[in-house]
């Protein structure tokens, strides 16, 4: 480990040298295994942050109350320790530029973690394909990767929206509401558009986004998910 | 109680099957359910991790791992086509 990077109180972004790593697609996950000294293992699977092309690893977790392994990886891990990993593992919610377009980006939450691997990966090959995002946080302080995701809503191509479903902060212009059909009416791409779309965050509201995206006659194909809870932590 | 769902287990799909799987074609053997791994429904909080089908909630996948050997019961899978 080489750096840690606080992104949110309860969010860090864990910088990872991987000498031996054979490479990812924007999307995938690591396992990560921790060994106590009695010989315990746990073990947790972690979306990587990271774009294929940025040259080291980057893993963002979220401290978990009950957690077993994210509560160490938050808290406790110091630059120079050593993890050790298994990966790249997934190869079910992961975007390649000749998997095509529009795209469209649903987080909720820590759920933003693998489409953030996606942008960068888009950015980083320049790829024309349209990019739309729409993540979900409680407020804007538990926003993770703000600075970089108000940066990439420079570009043409990218087109980056957020809701907050607790409090907006005095002047915000974003949604304040949680998601539900209505919204991702309002702001995804439309079925006819025939948009591939990614949905990634706690299971409740995967399950009410992949719902809706049915609802509103969107491909259930087209519709990638991927679930995650605190029995993940 | 909370389920995740395939993408969660996918290391551990990988070891079992010596490939990646998530994106394979599963049928249940319950309700004859396509479809991809990924989409399986996946609870980990029980002994050992089960899986089971979103459409009719059978058991279709149940894997236990004591001292580093996974016991897979796949009885409730009918098929598992890697994608081509």
């Amino acid at each position: 480990m080489t750096e840690l990077v606080e992104e949110t109180p309860r969010a860090k972004s864990i910088v990872l040298e991987a000498p031996h790593w054979a490479g990812h697609r924007a999307g995938q996950h690591v396992d990560v295994r921790l060994t106590a000294e009695d010989g315990y293992q746990a073990q947790r699977s972690y979306s990587i942050a990271s774009a294929p092309e940025d040259g080291f690893l980057v893993l963002t977790v979220e401290r978990l109350a009950d957690g077993e392994v994210s509560p160490y990886l938050v808290d406790e891990l110091r630059p120079g320790d050593e993890l050790e990993l298994r990966g790249p593992v997934g190869g079910y919610f992961v975007w390649e530029e000749r998997d095509g377009g529009p795209l469209f980006l649903l987080g909720g939450g820590s759920g933003v973690v693998p489409l953030r691997s996606i942008l960068r990966h888009h950015r980083a090959i320049a790829s024309t394909v349209p990019v739309r995002l729409l993540y979900s946080a409680r407020s804007l302080p538990e926003v993770i990767y703000r600075d970089e995701l108000m940066r990439l809503s420079a570009y043409d191509e990218l087109d980056i929206r957020f809701t907050l479903t607790r409090e907006g902060p005095d002047g915000w212009r974003g949604y304040t509401r949680r998601i539900d059909r209505e919204l991702l009416a309002e702001v995804a791409f439309p079925a006819a558009a025939r948009p591939l779309v990614y949905v990634c965050g706690p299971t409740g509201f995967v399950e009410t986004a992949a719902n809706a995206f049915v609802e509103l006659g969107h491909d259930p194909l087209r519709v990638k998910t991927e679930r995650f809870g605190p029995t993940g932590g | 109680m909370d389920s995740l769902d395939g993408n969660a287990i996918a290391g551990l799909l990988y070891d079992v099957y010596g490939q990646e799987v998530t994106t394979a074609t599963t049928i249940c053997a319950h309700c004859g359910a396509a479809r991809p791994a990924a989409e399986l429904r996946v609870y980990l909080q029980a002994p050992g991790v089960v899986v089971r089908c979103p459409s009719c909630d059978g058991v279709v996948l149940a894997l236990v791992t004591i001292h580093r050997v996974t016991c897979v019961d796949a009885r409730g899978l009918d098929a598992l086509e890697p994608e081509q």
